[in-house]
Formats: C-alpha cells, sequence, structure tokens
C-alpha cells in the first residue's frame, strides 16, 4: 500500500503577520516558514499507519519554490520514505494544485492519499476535495481516526454536530483534521540522515493560471482594549446599560 | 448573473437568503433536507426533501447536472458546506472563492487569510465559480412573496457508507448563529465542571457553548463547540470568554462579536485587548456569581 502526503510550506502559523503599507502582499522579512500543521499530521499519520504495517511506502509532495525542500526533508526525517519536487515559483491556487497533483496520481498510483484538510496561510480549505473529484475517489475530509481494513477506510470525521464514522473503498483522499494526532518531534540529527533519503525534483504538468486573483492585502479593523470592571456587579451594570442583557 | 444557494435544512436557508439578498442577484435555493423555505425571496426552491444528507461523493454527483446552469453557486461555510462544495467544484472545474465576508461586487469578494490577520480584496477571472460566505456579514433577510417549489429527486451515484452519525443535542442554539455564546478554555479542568459553570452560565442567558482548542483537546469540550481559525466561527450579540488566553486562532472565530466580555485571572492575558469588557477574576467565583445573578 502506497500513502500520498502533499505537504505545503506554509508562514509559521505563530508569526504576526502584516500587509506591505501598499497593500500590494505581505510584509515577510523576518517570518519562518513550517510544514502547514495539518500535513505534519497527515505525514505522523501515514507513519504511524506503516509502524502498523510496515509494508506501507510513504511519498510526500510539495508543489512550490525551492524552499519546500526544507519542509519535504522535515517529512523524510519524520518517516516518509521518498519525497517529489513539483519545483516552481508559479502563483497557484487550489484548483492547480489538484490538477499537479492528479498528475502525480498517475504516475505514483497510490492507494491513499492524505492531505491536511486546510492550508493554514490561505486557509481555503478545497485541494482534497477537488482532487478527489477529479480522480473521481470517495473521500473523507477532517478526519480524527482513520483505520485500514479490507480493501476500505473506516474514518472518524468531524461535522456540524459531533462526529461521523464513514466507510470508504480504496483508493480515497481523507484529510486531517488536528485531533487526528500529535506529530512527534524530530532532533536535528534526524533531519541531517533523512539527506540520504530520495527527494526527486519534478516540473509542472498542467499551465493553468490561477482563476482568482489576489487584488490587494489589508490588516482588518482592529478591536481595541476597553473597560476594566472591578465586579461581577459592575459588569453586570455595564451589559445592562448597552442592551446586552435584559 | 444567477445564484443558486445550497442550504441543507430550513434554517440554513435563511441565512443563504441573507447572503442571496445581499448580492443583488436574482437566486434559487436547493434544498436538502426540511421544509421549504417559499417566503425568502428566491425565484424557487428546488427541494430535495431528503431523510438525512448525502455523503460528499454522492451530493456532488447528484447536484452537478442542477448546479451547471447557473454562474454561482454558494453555500454557508460550515463543515458540510466545506466538505462537499469544493468536490462539486472539482468536477466542473469551476474555481472557488471560501469563507467570503464581504461581497464588493459580482467577480470581487472581501475574505480572510492566515487566521484572520489579514483581509484580502480577491478578484474572479472566470465566468462561472463556487462560493462559500460567513453568516456575520449579511444581516437577516427580509421576508419577501412566496417562492414557487420544485421537487426533484436526481441521480444518486458513490460509494461512501456512514456507518454512525451523532446528531446534535439540540436544546442549546446553534453555536454559528447564536445571539450569545458563552466559551471555555484550558483551565476548566474537566467536562463536568466545564458543563456546570459554562454551560451554566450558557443556559442563564439563553445562549450557546463554545470552547477552545486546549479546551476540546483536553476532552474538557466537545469538537464540535471549538471556535476560531479551524473551528466555528461565530458573531453573537455577546461573547462571554472565561479563561480564554486569546491566541490569534481563537480571536479569528470571535472578532465579529458584537460585546466581548473576558474572564481571566491574568490582568495580562492578550484577550484584554480585544475585550470590550474586561474582568480579572478567578473563573471559579466569577461564573458561578454571574450565573447566580443573572438566573433571578
Ligand atoms: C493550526 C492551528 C489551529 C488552531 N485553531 C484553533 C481554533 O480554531 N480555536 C482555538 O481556540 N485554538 C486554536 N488553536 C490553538 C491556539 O493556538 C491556542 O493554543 C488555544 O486557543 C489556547 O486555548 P486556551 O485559551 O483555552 O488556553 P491557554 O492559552 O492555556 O489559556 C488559558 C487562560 O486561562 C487563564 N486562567 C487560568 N486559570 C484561570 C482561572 N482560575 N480563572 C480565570 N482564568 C484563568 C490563564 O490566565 C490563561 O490566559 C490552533 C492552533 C494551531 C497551531
Ligand atoms: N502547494 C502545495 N503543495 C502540496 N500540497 C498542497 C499545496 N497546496 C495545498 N496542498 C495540500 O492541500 C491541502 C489543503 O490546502 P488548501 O485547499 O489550500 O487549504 C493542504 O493541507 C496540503 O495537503
Amino acid at each position: 500500500m502506497k500513502i500520498l502526503v502533499p505537504i505545503k510550506r506554509v508562514i509559521d502559523p505563530y508569526a504576526k503577520v502584516k500587509p506591505l503599507d501598499d497593500g500590494t502582499g505581505l510584509n515577510l522579512s523576518g517570518v519562518k516558514f513550517e510544514i502547514n500543521p495539518f500535513d505534519e499530521i497527515a505525514v505522523e499519520e501515514a507513519v504511524r499507519q506503516k509502524e502498523k504495517n510496515p509494508e506501507i511506502q510513504i511519498i510526500v509532495v510539495s508543489i512550490g519554490g525551492p524552499e519546500s525542500e526544507e519542509q519535504l526533508r522535515k517529512a523524510l526525517a519524520m518517516g516518509a520514505d521518498e519525497a517529489l519536487h513539483v519545483e516552481t515559483t508559479d502563483q497557484l491556487d487550489p484548483s492547480i494544485v489538484a490538477k499537479e497533483l492528479t498528475a502525480v496520481v498517475k504516475e505514483q498510483n497510490p492507494t491513499v492519499i492524505l492531505l491536511g484538510k486546510q492550508a493554514t496561510d490561505n486557509d481555503n480549505n478545497q485541494t482534497a476535495q477537488m482532487l478527489a473529484a477529479q480522480l473521481e475517489w470517495p473521500q473523507a475530509t477532517f478526519a480524527s481516526k482513520i483505520e485500514f481494513n479490507d480493501g476500505k477506510a473506516n474514518v472518524t470525521r468531524e461535522t456540524d454536530t459531533g462526529e461521523e464514522v464513514l466507510a470508504i473503498p480504496l483508493p480515497c483522499v481523507i484529510t486531517t483534521d488536528l485531533r487526528l494526532n500529535e506529530p512527534r518531534f524530530i532532533p536535528l540529527p534526524g533531519i541531517i540522515k533523512a539527506r540520504s533519503k530520495p527527494l526527486t525534483k519534478l516540473e509542472r504538468q498542467t499551465s493553468d493560471q490561477p482563476r482568482v486573483e489576489v487584488l490587494s492585502y489589508t490588516a482588518p479593523p482592529t478591536r481595541s482594549a476597553g473597560k476594566k470592571v472591578a465586579t461581577v456587579d459592575e459588569l453586570i451594570a455595564e451589559l445592562k446599560s448597552k442592551g446586552a442583557l435584559a | 448573473m444567477n445564484l443558486l444557494l445550497i442550504a441543507f435544512d430550513s434554517e440554513d436557508a435563511v441565512t443563504c437568503a441573507a447572503f442571496g439578498q445581499s448580492s443583488n442577484h436574482p437566486f434559487d435555493i436547493l434544498q436538502l433536507t426540511g421544509l421549504p423555505a417559499t417566503n425568502l425571496g428566491a425565484g424557487k426552491v428546488i427541494s430535495l426533501d431528503l431523510p438525512s444528507l448525502p455523503p460528499a461523493d454522492y451530493f456532488a454527483a447528484a447536484l452537478k447536472p442542477i448546479a451547471e446552469s447557473y454562474d454561482r453557486v454558494a453555500a454557508v461555510s460550515s463543515m458540510r458546506g466545506k466538505d462537499a462544495l469544493p468536490r462539486l467544484a472539482g468536477l466542473l472545474d469551476w474555481p472557488m472563492i471560501s469563507d467570503i465576508t464581504e461581497i464588493v461586487d459580482e467577480k470581487t469578494f472581501i475574505r480572510p487569510i492566515l487566521a484572520g490577520s489579514i483581509l484580502t480584496k480577491v478578484q474572479l477571472n472566470h465566468p462561472k465559480a463556487f462560493l462559500t460566505f460567513r453568516p456575520a456579514g449579511f444581516p437577516a433577510p427580509n421576508l419577501a412573496g412566496e417562492s414557487s417549489v420544485e421537487s426533484v429527486s436526481p441521480g444518486w451515484k458513490g460509494t461512501s457508507k456512514r456507518l454512525s452519525e451523532s446528531l446534535s443535542e439540540g436544546g442549546r442554539p446553534d453555536l454559528a448563529t447564536a445571539k450569545v455564546v458563552v466559551s471555555g478554555g484550558r483551565p476548566l479542568k474537566d467536562a463536568e465542571t466545564f458543563e456546570n459553570l459554562v454551560g451554566g452560565l450558557a443556559d442563564a442567558l439563553g445562549g450557546a457553548v463554545g470552547a477552545t482548542r486546549a479546551a476540546v483537546d483536553s476532552g474538557i469540550a466537545a469538537n464540535e463547540l471549538q471556535v476560531g481559525q479551524t473551528g466555528k466561527i461565530v458573531a453573537p450579540d455577546l461573547y462571554i470568554a472565561a479563561g480564554i488566553s486569546g491566541s490569534t486562532q481563537h480571536m479569528a472565530g470571535i472578532k465579529d462579536s458584537k460585546i466581548i466580555v473576558a474572564i481571566n485571572i491574568d490582568g495580562d492575558a492578550p484577550i484584554f485587548d480585544i475585550a470590550d469588557y474586561g474582568l480579572v477574576a478567578d473563573l471559579f467565583d466569577a461564573l458561578p456569581e454571574l450565573t447566580q445573578k443573572l438566573q433571578k
């Protein structure tokens, strides 16, 4: 069984990012980059499945600029067997990423594609579902538990009202939610050791241009600190005077 | 420009109509479950009248021929909208814009990125698109007219099988649309304490209950209560945050609340930088006192 894990290099989710003064982009000076947290969970899940079933082979793939190699190396250090890097500095959108991934899938024939539910930079939450549609594979998004047996995946999914369990036949597309697992910590020597694992560079296979263009970036209106109250009674009085309490 | 709004149930149809009316385009509503909502200003209501919602593969295959004839297809950005809509977008190969908070014109929208720390203005360079939107940005719809109802039974095709499902317990209002939300964080210790203190205050106010990821992760609160970047986005008139530090990811989900109250033992907690009213207090004292005084 082969698991393909697409990973994206994103702005550190804990970084405080500001727009450029002219609104044409983001001020990224001094900002670190990481594997998208949901993708790190996906890599961790693949590695845990491999620990249960050594026949599993894990391939990570990233589409992006030369720097994405750093995140692919980290995924190899976590336990992935092989990395593919579709190296491009082109502007991408989820639909382009899904098409590029479809091309990789046709070459690699994975049984399972495990993606993050959303990239924490653009917060799109689209790529996996678009990919599943193009491949006409079943999907289970927002997974908090995954079990493979009998040629199918039983996936516990987070829903608006709680949880559901979906059984989907393989091959399939699954996206990870936060509670699926906690990724392991990789000490530096582990990352250096992973340098001997194969990392293959690929070219883009499609020539689509993004169909959603960002015109400007701005800071949202800020809320400012209000009033400190000393007691519960004072709080109730303030809320009543604002009409927030009957 | 014609718009199709996909409503998963009757309550959803009202939120959809809010977006439809704000867009100023003629719109139809496709409603999957529940009594068709015919007084919301839709041209027609396409009623599927299903006993329960189908998994995304069935949904997308069945709705493709209906969606195809519209220029825009939109839904609320709930978990089910996020699951199903991009699959339909993938089948039709249309672009998609998620989490719209404001409509600028028929091609231009505002949406947040990076956990709400940046707003982007985005433009479509394609005639057709899928959209999801956040309810907070769109005022409640005017009740208007009597829409015609068209009952359809699309062809269902898929391979997923639902083995089990938890449904909302009812009793408390829906978190995403509640007028009052009381949320609790990590210090609430255990599920029982959380339910007593946070649930108790919510019930005294007729509100919904929310939680931080830290509270959910430690098993204090149910996962569907998580508010924030990767949970639910809320916009109540009153949001009470108890024992919540105010991380960017949590703030992303509450910024559009009218009044934010923070109760935290640490006077320097970041939540106080955005709260309209801050009470520096131990929540184990403050929540019961507040509940007791509001019950009277
Ligand atoms: C990719 C990603 C996505 C995330 N998505 C979300 C999300 O959607 N929603 C979310 O909430 N988080 C999310 N997080 C987690 C987020 O970064 C924070 O870790 C989390 O919000 C902290 O929760 P908390 O405020 O309950 O806990 P803490 O940060 O530990 O804060 C607890 C607060 O309680 C106060 N306190 C302690 N004891 C008392 C007492 N007795 N009385 C009163 N106050 C007390 C403390 O002073 C402190 O301020 C995400 C993180 C990542 C990386
Ligand atoms: N450039 C990329 N390279 C590899 N995988 C990606 C890329 N962009 C998105 N993905 C995958 O798609 C998931 C969802 O991304 P998005 O739809 O952009 O929120 C991510 O968690 C990744 O698993």
